[in-house]
């Protein structure tokens, strides 16, 4: 930069020439050091499908995959191991399902509200209420759900356990509808503003307008950020860890403790597993179920979106 | 809509019916999204309510200063909150430059390509994975094969590329929010690329760059499940001197406490909760605050 710009100077000097190159060198390196950490993120994803598969393919050596996919009892920290994943599964599943069945009316109900009904003042108090309950831990909702939400809701209904699918649902689905309204939200708010002042035009109310029209324009954003909620409460960890107890049982019962998927890499994490012991493997095995579930959902929902978006003008 | 149609020919009456049945219908949707936002507004109240009522009694200085113990009322958050520090040292010096240089890369230099288009694809991918799954990374490629133990140094680098997506993300909408204008002007005086981004771009995205870093060192902080894949301690009687000490962290010091039996535990885990939400609190006003600032600047 302190290059000489002298107005007599009109021919670049030898110290000129070798000043731009090697200010051309220094451009150069800076874009291919700019490069090499962009492509870092290729590198993460490489990392997680090699360290995934590796020990998967280890633990498939040892077990029979259709060991894996058919059998329905899940004990491979006992004396008599078995191998079925099936309870890990439905268990997911069910949480899965309770917290979708609570964040799902709740978040879409809220992201019309917002968009459709709410004075502008009337937002700017939600909206930040709702990035609080978004930034809040998952270990805290774990506690929430443990300490209270349980003994409040064993008041209700006799046979509920300390660790039980329903709770740790129900908070998960709390936890889950900032996202909901979030994504919902902007699915709604893409939706032109001209089809709303037509239906408006011809009379219709504003709960007309907002489900006959802007639900149905929108419904392909507001289905991808069902399908992403429920990737989130697949890779859930925490309050299932805590709320939902680390009992592999076969069961849609919501009352009984059960283990997810994520519960059980975390049962194994916390005891002392030796690298290399089918134990140890059994965890990435099951990760590798859990990433390849919430990878399809994803990806599902970027294409139901790229796929089904109505499209304006 | 068809029903006011076939109303129009008839009597009086029943299209003013109708009407007020359509406008009660929108009145009954307005208190059931009302109901909506209530139940997230209560849920956190009552959260922040049972909290603080717990944990009152817990919150002294011993708390602070004292390490975990099988006695609760000797129990501490000590060793947790050291943890927490060094940890969330190494992970921002490790992700902060990494995402930044990725998004200045992605928004100033790369071309629209294949390539590029594919790193973008990678980035949302990796903000959609499970943060256990980027333990089971971790407990693979750091613990083990890099043989870093389950240490300090293995958590912040696990966390480090958990939080490398919303780094990127929040430094390229900076970027992208300087004016083109600002660019114009520098190559016009004969910067280079570079002295451009370094000199111009850089400056005026910083705030909102800074935004992000919180708001992910606020994501870092809370997270749990990773660091207990690759190993983390749940019971850590020592402060961790050298990087590839082995160490625990706020969040997990209140899983093990939630997952005692005995009540005062508990307290104690609600006086964990406690600082961890006055901790991100705090982060997040500083973020909302330079939020505010980056507003007014244009």
């Amino acid at each position: 930069m302190a290059e000489d710009v002298s107005p007599f100077s009109h021919y670049p000097s030898r110290n000129d020439m070798s000043k731009r190159a090697s200010r051309n060198f220094k451009e150069e390196a800076i874009r291919y050091a700019l490069m090499a950490t962009a492509t870092l993120s290729i590198v993460t994803t490489l990392g997680i499908l090699f360290s995934l598969m590796g020990e998967t393919l280890f633990f498939f050596r040892e077990v029979s995959i259709f060991e894996f996919l058919t059998e329905t009892e899940w004990t491979p920290l006992f004396s008599i191991k078995k191998f079925g994943i099936w309870p890990l599964v439905t268990a997911t599943a069910l949480v899965a399902f309770i917290a979708l069945a609570v964040a799902i009316p709740t978040g879409l109900l809220i992201a019309i509200y917002l968009s459709e009904f709410a004075r502008p003042r009337v937002r700017d108090v939600i909206k930040p209420v709702l990035e609080v309950l978004a930034g809040v831990p998952t270990v805290v909702y774990g506690y929430f759900a443990l300490t209270l939400v349980t003994p409040i809701l064993q008041e209700f209904i006799p046979g509920l356990r300390i660790f039980n699918a329903l709770s740790a649902g129900i908070v998960m689905g709390v936890m889950i509808i900032p996202m909901v309204a979030s994504l919902s939200e902007d699915a709604i708010g893409a939706v032109p503003q001209a089809l709303r002042e037509g239906a408006y035009g011809l009379g219709a109310t504003r709960f007309e307008v907002a489900t006959q029209v802007v639900v149905p324009a929108a419904l392909s954003g507001i289905v991808a950020s069902a399908v992403l909620a429920l990737s989130r409460a697949v890779g859930e960890t925490m309050i299932v860890s805590i709320a939902a107890g680390q009992n592999p049982t076969f069961t849609l019962d919501p009352r009984v403790p059960i283990e997810t998927m994520t519960a059980y890499i975390v049962q194994v994490s916390l005891g002392d597993t030796p690298f290399a012991s089918l134990e140890y493997r059994t965890i990435f095995a099951v990760g590798t179920m859990l990433f390849i579930l919430t990878f399809a959902m994803n990806i599902f929902a970027h294409w139901f979106v790229r796929r089904f978006r109505e499209e304006y003008d | 809509m068809s029903e006011d149609t076939q109303t129009v020919g008839r009597s009086e009456p029943i299209f003013k019916a109708s009407m007020q049945w359509r406008r009660i219908k929108a009145h009954f949707f307005v208190v059931l999204g009302l109901l909506s936002v209530l139940l997230g507004v209560v849920t956190l109240l009552v959260l922040l309510a049972d909290v603080i009522i717990q944990s009152t009694g817990w919150l002294d200085w011993q708390f602070f200063t004292s390490f975990d113990s099988r006695f609760p009322e000797r129990a501490g958050i000590k060793a947790a909150l050291f943890g927490t520090l060094y940890m969330m040292f190494f992970t921002m010096l490790l992700a902060v430059p990494i995402g930044v240089m990725s998004a200045i890369y992605l928004e100033e230099y790369a071309g629209d390509n294949w390539f590029t288009q594919f790193i973008q694809v990678n980035i949302a991918n990796l903000a959609g994975v499970p943060s256990i799954v980027y333990g089971l990374l971790g407990l693979q490629v750091f613990v083990r094969w890099m043989e870093m133990g389950r240490s300090v140094l293995a958590g912040s680098c696990t966390m480090a590329l958990l939080i490398l997506p919303i780094i990127i993300v929040a430094s390229r909408e900076a970027i992208r929010a300087v004016p083109p204008s600002m660019r114009e002007a520098s190559f016009a005086l004969g910067a280079s690329k570079w002295e451009t981004v370094r000199h111009h771009v850089l400056p005026y995205a910083l705030p909102g760059m800074l935004t992000g870093a919180i708001l992910a060192a606020a994501r870092a902080i809370g997270e749990t499940a990773p660091l207990i894949t690759i190993g983390a301690l749940t019971f850590v009687p020592f402060l961790p001197e050298h990087p590839l000490d082995r160490f625990t962290v706020l969040p997990i010091q209140i899983f093990n406490w939630v997952s005692r039996a005995q009540s005062e535990f508990h307290e104690l885990a609600a006086a964990g909760i406690i600082v961890l939400l006055v901790v991100l609190i705090a982060l997040n006003s500083v973020a909302i605050y330079l939020r505010q600032r980056l507003r007014t600047k244009y």
